[in-house]
């Protein structure tokens, strides 16, 4: 089966609908689905729910979706970069749900792997514990202590961005722009892969592949902005 | 009393070698510039990589590597990157040995609040909340009082709590201190602060 498409719109095509729940790769800027995104934002599809890290920039990933008002509802764990985002917000217009971060990547981890909850201590003992169900486990060093659970995400669609693909998706990231990428592929019902380069199938090392093509479905390559958010540096 | 910098020294003579740490935003990072000699430690940035190197010289930044705070960094020959889910699992797992952060409040039982001020813009709670739960133990740095002149060591957390009960140690401008049973537990004070104006400075129970 071809998993390879010309372009970020075509491998989109019949995947999209309104009120959809995506689920997002990337932390910051770093290893955003950029060309997925912007092939979101000409599609217009609208009352979107995204799980994803944060929201972007005004201008740059989510941000995006936030200027034509597509996205109804955040699961993030950090919003902090984003005007528009907290305009939308404190006007009633945009729902947000705060997941710690660790937390958001374990439901999206879980939710891939067939596990609906999983118990965390995470969170226990703040809001993110109102109204979960809370559990006592002994630990084998006898310890006993409290656990919420919080449960797996499945999202209609993940997006994701990888270094290099082969055309059976196998794919490796670089660096930490790994991030949230394989965890949001997991919980995808479908995964659609944008990369920098897609190589020959056969050319990637079997033992140095990140994440197996059994999670993608649908892959683009086209050029990459990858824009900096802080730009720090030493002198030599 | 200490400066930012003698803050950021005395949090560092909390490493242990051989530790894998994770230095949260503000003094905490000034930590890594005072990692005793002899001591090996492992940074751990919370995105998906352990062995964080510092900035890199002008003209090298790469988009693909950051830390936390989004700031751009460089690799060691250690490094090791990872995914999110992967990257948190060290932490609740309780593999991270140490968490070093700055906190708006800590109560005399260890709760920590650092993440909303009610009222206030809410950014979110990034980590925090997963690291103080997971990691072996959890290093408070920060101000002794408030820019009102307040403490910020009390009985009680009037704001949000990031964590229940997390916090072993608290290292301000004045002094350390160590969350034990029934309070708090001077350690010692800061140059040219005496143990009456630490105690003064603090409103939770010292014991």
């Amino acid at each position: 089966m071809k998993k390879v498409f010309g372009s970020a719109a075509e491998a989109l095509d019949g995947l999209l609908h309104d009120g959809m729940f995506i689920a997002s790769g990337g932390f910051g800027l770093c290893g955003i689905p950029e060309l997925l995104l912007d092939a979101i934002k000409d599609a217009g599809t609208k009352n979107l729910t995204f799980a994803s890290n944060n929201a972007g920039v005004d201008d740059f990933g989510i941000g995006i979706l936030l200027q034509t008002k597509q996205v109804k509802k955040m699961i993030s764990s950090y919003v902090g970069e984003n005007a528009e985002f907290m305009r939308q917000y404190l006007s009633g217009e945009l729902e947000l749900e705060f997941n710690p971060q660790g937390t958001l990547a374990e439901r999206m981890r879980a939710g891939g792997c067939g596990i609906p909850g999983f118990y965390t201590k995470t969170g226990v003992g703040t809001v993110i514990a109102d109204g979960k169900e809370h559990k006592d486990f002994t630990d084998s060093d006898g310890k006993t202590q409290t656990y919420i659970m919080e449960e797996g995400i499945v999202a209609d669609l993940a997006i994701v961005k990888a270094w290099k693909a082969d055309a059976t998706g196998n794919l490796v990231f670089r660096k930490t722009a790994r991030n949230f990428n394989p965890p949001a592929a997991m919980c995808g019902k479908i995964c659609v892969v944008e990369v920098e380069e897609i190589v020959p199938t056969g050319s990637l090392d079997p033992d140095s592949i990140h994440l197996p093509g059994i999670y993608v479905h649908r892959i683009i390559t086209g050029a990459h902005e990858k824009r900096i958010e802080q730009r720090t540096v030493r002198s030599a | 009393m200490w400066d930012r910098n003698q803050m950021a020294e005395r949090a560092a003579q909390e490493l242990q070698d051989g530790w894998y740490v994770n230095l949260g935003i503000g003094i905490p990072t000034l930590v890594s510039n005072y990692i005793p000699e002899g001591i090996e430690v492992t940074l751990q940035s919370e995105n998906g990589m352990l062995g964080m190197g510092p900035f890199p010289i002008e003209g090298t930044e790469d988009a693909d590597l950051i830390n936390a705070g989004k700031q751009t960094i460089t690799e060691l020959p250690q490094t090791a990157y990872f995914d999110s889910a992967q990257s948190f699992g060290m932490i609740r797992g309780g593999k991270i040995a140490m968490a070093i952060l700055g906190a708006m409040e800590v109560a005399e039982n260890g709760d920590l609040a650092n993440w909303m001020i009610p009222g206030k813009l809410v950014k979110g709670m990034g980590g925090a909340m997963d690291l103080v739960a997971g990691v072996g133990r959890v290093v408070v740095v920060m101000d002794h009082t408030n820019k009102h002149g307040d403490s910020k060591v009390l009985a009680e957390c009037t704001l949000p709590l990031t964590g229940q009960k997390v916090v072993d140690r608290i290292i301000t401008n004045l002094g350390v201190l160590d969350v034990v049973t029934g309070g708090l537990k001077i350690v010692e004070c800061a140059e040219g602060v005496t143990e009456a104006e630490l105690r003064a400075a603090t409103q939770a129970k010292i014991v």
